[in-house]
Formats: C-alpha cells, sequence, structure tokens
C-alpha cells in the first residue's frame, strides 16, 4: 500500500513538473505572438516581458490532480481541483481586465464555496502545543476568509522576476514535508504538484524573466495552497510558512490603510539608482513593502533582493516544519 | 546579515501564533454558556467568536507596535 503511494507520488509529481516545463515555451510564443506583454521596469532597457503564465500552471496542476483522482478518488481532491480552477478564472479576468481592489477577495471567497459544499474539512483547528479547538460554525468563516488570504499573498510577493515561484517552492515543499510529519499522507501526495509545478514554472521565471505568472498564476498557486492547508488540516503550518508573505501583505495594508490594487498606487515604494539597482523611495506617500524594507539598508540588484526574499521563505519553511512537529507535542 | 530585522519580525510572529492558540484552547474553548435554553449554543458560539475576533484585533495591534519598534529606522527613512 505504501509502495503505490510512493509510485503515485512520484508519477504526479513528474506529471505536474514536465506538463509546466513543456507547455510554457509555446505559452510563450502563443502570448508574443499575440502582443500580450508587459514592461518590465527592472530591467535595463525595460524588456517586453510575456504575461500571464497562468494557463501553463493550471495545465500542470489540472493534469496531476486528475491523475491522483483517477487512482485515488476523494472529495479533497476534488475540492482543491475546483477551488483552484475558479482562482484561475477569477485571476484570467483580473489580467485582462483592470478591476477594483474588492473584486478579487470576495471573487476568491467564492471559490472557497466548494470546499464547503464537498464538506472536504475537518472543523477542527490544531495548534501547537496546547491541541485542537472543535470551531464548527467559525471554520466555515475561516474556510471562506483563508482562500482570498492565500491568492492575494501570493499576488502581493510577485513584484520582482523569480520571486513568487520560488517563495511557492519552498513554502509548499514545507507544506508536503509538514503533512508527510503529522501522518497525513494523501494530501501530503496531492500536495506534491504545487511544488513542482512551481519549480517548472520558476525555470521560465527566475530573473531574467522570461514570462510572468500574472494574476491568473499567483492566486492559482496561492488558492491550491490555501485550499491544500484546509483540506490538510494543516492551517497554522500553513500559514508560518507563507509568514514573509503575509508581512508583505500586513506591512502594504497597514501603511495605506485600505484594500486596494497594487496598481492603484501613485507612489512606487521603489525606485533605481544610476547604476539601476533597486533603492528604497524616501516618498512618504509610497507603501511600506517588504522589498522597501529590504532595500532600506541600501541599494541592491534585483537578484539580491530576490535571494532574501528566498532566505526568509527558508527561513519560514524551518519554522513550519519546527511547527509540525510541535504539533505531537502537548504540554 | 542584510534583513536581519526582518527575521526577527518572523520569528515574533510566530511566537505570537503558537501563544494566541495557547489562548484558544485553554481559556477561550473551554468556556461555556448555560442557562439560556435553544440560544445556548448561539450564545457560546457568539461570545466565542467575538473573544477570537478581539484577540485578532490586539494580535494586529501588538504586531503593528512591534513592527514599528524593530524597523523604526527603515521606517523612518
Amino acid at each position: 500500500m505504501m509502495l503505490d503511494k510512493i509510485i503515485l507520488a512520484i508519477l504526479v509529481s513528474a506529471i505536474a513538473f514536465f506538463s509546466v516545463y513543456i507547455t510554457t515555451p509555446f505559452l510563450i510564443r502563443v502570448l508574443e505572438k499575440r502582443n500580450l506583454t508587459v514592461k518590465d521596469y527592472n530591467r535595463v532597457g525595460g524588456a517586453m516581458v510575456p504575461r500571464p503564465g497562468g494557463p501553463s500552471i493550471l495545465v500542470g496542476i489540472l493534469a496531476s490532480e486528475f491523475t491522483l483522482y483517477a487512482f485515488f478518488s476523494s472529495v479533497e481532491i476534488l475540492a482543491i481541483i475546483i477551488t483552484t480552477s475558479i482562482a484561475f478564472v477569477v485571476g484570467m479576468i483580473d489580467d485582462r481586465k483592470v478591476l477594483g481592489g474588492w473584486f478579487k477577495p470576495v471573487a476568491l471567497a467564492i471559490s472557497a464555496v466548494p470546499i464547503i459544499l464537498l464538506g472536504a474539512y475537518n472543523p477542527h483547528l490544531s495548534f501547537p502545543l496546547f491541541g485542537f479547538v472543535r470551531i464548527p460554525e467559525l471554520y466555515i468563516a475561516l474556510v471562506i476568509f483563508m482562500i482570498p488570504v492565500t491568492g492575494n499573498t501570493i499576488n502581493s510577493i510577485d513584484v520582482l522576476n523569480g520571486v513568487a515561484s520560488r517563495f511557492m517552492i519552498v513554502a509548499s515543499f514545507a507544506l508536503t514535508v509538514s503533512l508527510f510529519i503529522i501522518h497525513n499522507y494523501d494530501i501530503a501526495v496531492a500536495s506534491l504538484p504545487l511544488g513542482f509545478v512551481s519549480l517548472a514554472f520558476y525555470k521560465y521565471h527566475k530573473f531574467p524573466s522570461r514570462i510572468f505568472p500574472g494574476d491568473s498564476g499567483a492566486l492559482t498557486l496561492g488558492a491550491m495552497y490555501g485550499a491544500l492547508a484546509i483540506v490538510g488540516h494543516v492551517e497554522i503550518i500553513a500559514a508560518v510558512a507563507l509568514l514573509p508573505a503575509v508581512i508583505n501583505s500586513f506591512l502594504f495594508l497597514s501603511s495605506v490603510k485600505r484594500i486596494i490594487e497594487h496598481r492603484q498606487i501613485k507612489s512606487n515604494p521603489v525606485t533605481h539608482t544610476d547604476d539601476f539597482k533597486l533603492m528604497a523611495t524616501t516618498d512618504k506617500e509610497a507603501p511600506i513593502t517588504l522589498v522597501r524594507l529590504i532595500l532600506a539598508g541600501g541599494p541592491m540588484t534585483e537578484k539580491q533582493v530576490g535571494f532574501v526574499i528566498f532566505r526568509l521563505g527558508i527561513f519560514s519553511a524551518v519554522l513550519a516544519i519546527v511547527t509540525a512537529f510541535m504539533m505531537g507535542v502537548k504540554i | 546579515m542584510k534583513g536581519i530585522q526582518i527575521f526577527l519580525f518572523i520569528f515574533v510572529m510566530w511566537i505570537l501564533i503558537i501563544v494566541g492558540g495557547g489562548l484558544l484552547v485553554l481559556i477561550v474553548a473551554p468556556m461555556t454558556i448555560n442557562g439560556y435554553g435553544k440560544l445556548d449554543s448561539i450564545l457560546d458560539s457568539g461570545v466565542k467568536a467575538l473573544i477570537a475576533m478581539i484577540l485578532v484585533v490586539v494580535w494586529i495591534f501588538t504586531l503593528s507596535k512591534i513592527k514599528n519598534w524593530i524597523f523604526h529606522k527603515q521606517i523612518k527613512n
């Protein structure tokens, strides 16, 4: 039985990785042909980069999760598939049309509904060291709240070449390891495609990016992460692994004091030096973001900033895995 | 190390999550409301939800203060 799961884990990981690895170059060509490109303001000369990469990310997720579902049908996998697909549609709409700041949170809340309708959740919230609380009514609100939070959090960290996909690799593999630690093997296998899809997409998204994920890519990754956290009963562990991105959203919201789209910000938190390094702005009106804080110590290249965020992701991943071990300890 | 304050902030957030969980499990969850007949379960959930929301507000307020303290120099820049 265990050997079957190992073979299935290898199979879905390979499908997830190679689906994205093979389809992304085709998607890049299609987007370039249709002139669906955006300017990369942080690159010398402002290269035009194809966007969105969401379709190839979704292909990888659906191909691998449907394969898993064929071998091992469960409402949890179905809930992951439907929620992630709806989040992708929300992202695609946002990629094509500039919508208000409230559109995404509300639309993503709707994408969480299949998890509730399919009953793919357990209304217990587990905490490290202290056990769990049973919150049947409140948990439904938590499900509705969690998908918009994870979706928008990943979307908000997608500001530099390769950052969102590399951050997602680290966070999702931390989640997979944590699911194995708490012996939730079925969802651990279902979580593997997220890490491998992110890994394959990172090949094209890393500096200098050949494609941007766009809202459709970032929301798809974020919503799947949130859905896995709920169906795998690892909500707190998932939140810990996501802390650098949560900090980014927290800093942004606490400085602008309302929910708005990044494109609606008039003052950019980051500017450039003469040699095109990134530099924190001195504009008091500009929002505080994670990148602005990192740059407060002095100008850095885009690659260097990305590496600091990567190290923060690794640190949070370690804390998440420690939290998973602490789930088995009661005081 | 670049961004050491951010690592510290993440660590503080982690500690606050664990402490907050402890408060919920040990103090809020065992509370029960009796004596209101059919309204008992609704009142029980409502009061617990209210306490949880107050805790979240306190958590955000605390984080905001810690953020200002840790990033004092950076935010002034």
